[in-house]
């Protein structure tokens, strides 16, 4: 044997081989698994999410019943109600935020241990963002029809079907749109951001993260 | 073919870690040749760079200077699809806490490499049955590691190492977390795997019982090889200590 190796051996056979990429449906797969065997686990950090959608769709439902501009009180409330759905959002963010860091961290080894097996970085990514959007999206919408049912329960036992139209159950869609969009998002940025900066850590450095 | 005599070589491997003021070299210039179907052991107190060296062989972690060969190719050269692939086809990764994936069942846990190799699944499931089968565990296919003993997860461990037919198994510590009986069990499984499949085994450890089926001891101490210590005069060392193997 020669003293020098060479860096690339370019003869035939010893072509160096690169990984093939993994189709989506992959991916959906080993995420739906995840969610499934992880169920107590993901309803804990589903339940954040579906918490936070709640309290904000629970105060944009009670920004739509129409108020009656002679009640100098129903006025301010309804003035209030917009510095309400501010703080609702914060604190969505916040628990949403939580939820997601503290499980997707928790998985760094796991995360270190699949890119030893040959798992590529975006392979990585891609569990985590199909696991995030499915949680973000099924938890938002269950969210805000939580939210929703108890400010229209409220809403009838105090006033009966008063403003309770068409218009009413137009807005509400719009609102449930804009509450799953919010819950999503914010689900998605928690997660995707630390799971791809774990899956560009060497292995040996996602493996020893602790927490 | 004689280019192909060894395996993994390493050429003054250089790693250092930085703790605020101090600089600590955790490898100081390491040269190792591992032939092919070698059983060696890389042996060292705690802190003695040994693990490092793993790290850096294994592509886990990049050493700062000096360059680590497999199958004569510098691992420094590839990117990172080629290095994912040397990970999946290549080499076998066994640690001291098993590291097997918790949702997953053993079966699962040792198919997936094949999936990531893309592998048909019932080709992937039909290599997981008889991988562990081959280590003992063919009636605990579709238990969780929870469900299993240490020795056990460790088994799937080895199995899931051996998915995609690496020709190198490098453990880390692989007894480190069991009990005397279960660990001398691993070493013999490697052991075995080592003769009938040929795979070369690269093992850091500093378990006493390693050293008695190893080809070759590779003893590191501050960072630097110390010693390396053929089997013909290991034997001589540690044959009363341990018990004689054969």
């Amino acid at each position: 044997m020669s003293a020098e190796v060479p860096y690339r051996p370019s003869g035939a056979g010893d072509k160096i081989q690169k990984q093939i990429q993994l189709p989506f449906s992959k991916a959906w797969q080993i995420s739906l698994q995840g969610i499934r065997i992880r169920w107590a686990r993901s309803l804990i950090t589903a339940s954040g999410i579906f918490l936070g959608i709640a309290f904000f769709s629970f105060v944009r439902t009670a920004g739509l019943f129409p108020v009656n501009l002679a009640d100098k009180e129903a006025v301010a409330a309804a003035n209030r109600q917009t510095w309400l759905a501010i703080m609702a959002l914060l604190v969505c963010f916040v628990g949403i935020m939580n939820a997601m860091l503290m499980s997707v961290t928790e998985r760094f080894k796991e995360i270190g241990t699949m890119k030893c097996l040959g798992a590529l970085d975006n392979f990585v990514v891609k569990l985590f963002f199909i696991e995030a959007g499915l949680m973000g999206i099924l938890a938002s919408f269950l969210g805000w029809l939580m939210g929703w049912l108890i400010m229209v329960l409220l809403h009838l036992i105090s006033k009966g079907v008063e403003g309770m139209g068409g218009a009413f159950f137009g807005s509400s869609l719009k609102e449930m749109a804009v509450s799953v969009m919010i819950g999503a998002t914010i689900t998605m940025l928690a997660a995707v951001p630390p799971a791809r900066r774990a899956a560009k850590m060497p292995p040996v450095a996602a493996l020893r993260s602790e927490i | 073919m004689a280019a192909h005599e060894y395996v993994v070589r390493t050429k003054g491997l250089v790693k250092i870690y930085t703790m605020g003021e101090e600089v600590l070299r955790a490898l100081n210039g390491v040269d190792l040749d591992i032939r092919r179907g070698e059983y060696i052991s890389i042996m060292g107190p705690s802190g003695s760079g040994k693990s490092t060296l793993f790290n850096a062989i294994g592509g886990l972690d990049k050493p700062d200077e000096g360059s680590v060969f497999i199958n004569d190719v510098d691992m420094a050269q590839l990117d990172a699809r080629e290095l994912a692939y040397l990970r999946c086809h290549t080499i076998g990764y066994i640690f001291q806490t098993f590291n097997l994936i918790p949702v997953m069942t053993a079966l699962e846990n040792v198919t997936l490499p094949t999936v990531f190799a893309g592998a048909p699944t019932d080709q992937g499931i039909e290599r997981g049955i008889e991988l562990l089968n081959l280590v003992g565990l063919g009636h605990r296919l579709h238990h969780r590691p929870t469900q299993l003993s240490g020795g056990q997860q460790q088994r799937v461990a080895i199995a899931r190492a051996l998915a995609n037919n690496p020709s190198i198994i490098l453990a880390d510590e692989p007894t480190g977390n069991l009990d005397l009986k279960t660990g001398e069990e691993i070493i013999e499984l490697l052991r075995l795997l080592n003769r009938e499949q040929g795979v070369t085994v690269i093992s850091a450890t500093h378990d006493y019982k390693m050293v008695n089926v190893s080809d070759r001891v590779v003893w590191i101490r501050d960072g630097k090889i110390a010693k390396i210590e053929e089997r013909a005069n290991i034997d001589i060392q540690v044959g009363q200590m341990a018990g004689e193997e054969h």
